[in-house]
């Protein structure tokens, strides 16, 4: 017996004692976050319905294949058609790893996905049930040491959909000066897309959190002191810039379909 | 005006390493009263007995704590108010340390870890009196001296809670705190903190599941601001090469 349940522990034959519904916000992590994967799988797979001139799906942007239809191919065609048992594969999937591995190695995520999915532990002060525990010391979790490099690459990202809403701001014959709910759709996730990421930790860290002597670096300082307000934020953005992937794939799916018409406002 | 009085229920653990049980007792509570209030009357009047440490009764000492309705909190900065008319408060002691009897627990672990942390290493060509500081280099320490040490961090963290068997090697937030305090001193001049924090203290352990800045009674954003910077700077001096490189170029501030 190991744990709250040792020889040399208060004898308690409960897991815990709390009293108030500890198990809830695993239980909408783990809901919310399985429906945005089982949703994020079939899209990455479907392969059709994500662009619609002016816009397209951020879970397609850069469009790197020649599967990619024109005008939604912002960087040209790099990988030609990759195929696997005959079948072309969708460009999202050359690219999802990208924001995806961000998302898992996230300090904010992994709080989430330990509790909800891992239960390590389920909730504070509440038992959980593995018998072993190695943290994150060896494969494959030390690797979510590597949160940088997801960083850096999403920031690349960020640069490719803040584009993306740039061309929205056209019509459908590709003429500048136009505005639809489409624009304000891409416009409105590359916007929380820039919070989620200005706000992590590692930003955080590179912006100015690495110095010792900040009175040497007023700038930087000054940079993380705005960053480290957003940090306080940073759960409430990696939710909400998730649902913005999401909904803006989903708007872009309705209009590519012709389910819905992009209303232009000019 | 006299103060609202009401009988109130509560369980207290009572026993030692060998037994226990929780045992219900009915005591009279007081408008504006607190856990440890109500455990010293259950004390006076019914358990004269009852063991439970306890000292400044202002949240500043750190002896009181214990897990009341399961959650690790100071006895004294708990409210009887906080909780519903006619509920059941259930008293334990720390779940994570031995219990020694009843709502007093064996921390020493704490202290044995303390010992293992290196102290401050000053410049040395200045005594001690020459030490000048900027306010700004030693905010993000300073937030880190609030700790009283009441251990509830230490308690709630799953790794040694529900581990016993990883007490040895790893040092838990309380000490990453410390660990932080110091690397981000501007005069502390050990170079190998980030290192020894990862191979001897254990930092890689923590999955980061902000339970120690959840109990923290001094509000300290243990995760935030000392943990996830800590594994940051490992990252810097161990698996980030390109950076390590730039640090061995250009002997670039911070990673040592």
């Amino acid at each position: 017996m190991s744990g709250v349940f040792s020889s040399t522990r208060a004898k308690i034959s409960e897991r815990t004692l709390r009293t108030d519904r500890w198990w809830l916000q695993p239980a909408i992590t783990v809901a919310v976050l399985a429906s945005f994967i089982v949703y994020a799988t079939f899209r990455a797979f479907e392969a059709k319905n994500y662009f619609a001139e002016p816009l397209i799906s951020p879970f397609y942007s850069p469009c790197l294949t020649a599967r990619c239809p024109e005008g939604a191919s912002l960087l040209g065609h790099p990988f030609g058609t990759i195929a696997i048992f005959g079948m072309a594969i969708s460009p999202a999937l050359l690219i999802l790893i990208f924001p995806l591995g961000f998302r898992m190695t996230c300090y904010y995520y992994r709080k989430a996905y330990y509790r909800s999915f891992w239960q390590s532990p389920p909730a504070c002060a509440v038992a959980e049930p593995h018998s072993t525990y190695t943290g994150e010391t060896k494969a494959p979790l030390i690797l979510q040491n590597g949160h940088r490099w997801f960083f850096f690459a999403g920031l690349v990202f960020n640069v490719i959909l803040s584009i993306d809403a740039i061309l929205a701001f056209r019509n459908a014959q590709g003429q500048w000066g136009h505005m639809s709910v489409g624009t304000l759709v891409l416009l409105t996730n590359a916007t929380l897309l820039w919070l989620y990421s200005a706000s992590c930790h590692t930003c955080r860290h590179t912006i100015g959190g690495r110095l010792k002597h900040f009175s040497k670096h007023p700038l930087r300082y000054k940079l993380w002191t705005w960053v480290s307000i957003l940090n306080h934020k940073h759960a409430n953005f990696a939710w909400i810039s998730l649902f913005g992937v999401a909904l803006a794939d989903v708007y872009v799916r309705f209009v590519a379909a012709g389910s819905i018409t992009n209303f232009y406002f000019f | 005006m006299s103060a609202i009085k009401k009988m109130v229920k509560l369980r207290i653990w009572r026993g030692d390493a060998k037994d226990g049980a929780l045992q219900d007792v009915e005591v009279e509570a007081n408008e504006g009263e607190v856990v440890l209030d109500i455990i010293h009357r259950v004390q006076a009047t019914q358990m004269s007995d009852l063991a439970v440490r306890w000292n400044c009764k202002a949240g500043k000492c750190g002896s009181c704590s214990m897990e009341i309705n399961g959650k690790p909190r100071l006895a004294c900065m708990t409210r009887m108010n906080m909780f519903e008319e006619g509920e059941t408060i259930t008293v334990t002691p720390l779940r994570a340390f031995p219990v020694i009897r009843d709502l007093v627990t064996d921390v020493s672990f704490n202290y044995k870890k303390a010992m293992e942390i290196p102290a401050f290493e000053g410049p040395k060509d200045l005594k001690p009196g020459e030490y000048r500081m900027q306010q700004v280099d030693v905010e993000r320490s300073q937030e880190f001296r609030k700790c009283i040490e009441c251990f509830l961090c230490q308690d709630t963290c799953h790794v040694i809670r529900d581990h016993e068997e990883n007490k040895k090697s790893f040092a838990g937030p309380r000490f990453f705190i410390r660990i932080a305090e110091l690397d981000m001193h501007p005069l502390d001049t050990l170079r190998n903190r980030k290192q020894t924090a990862q191979t001897e203290h254990g930092l890689g352990m923590c999955n980061i599941t902000k339970c120690c800045t959840e109990v923290c009674p001094e509000h300290i954003r243990i995760t935030d601001n000392a943990i996830i910077p800590m594994k940051e700077r490992v990252v810097d001096v161990k698996y980030d090469p390109i950076r390590w490189l730039g640090s061995k170029i250009s002997k670039r501030e911070g990673i040592v």
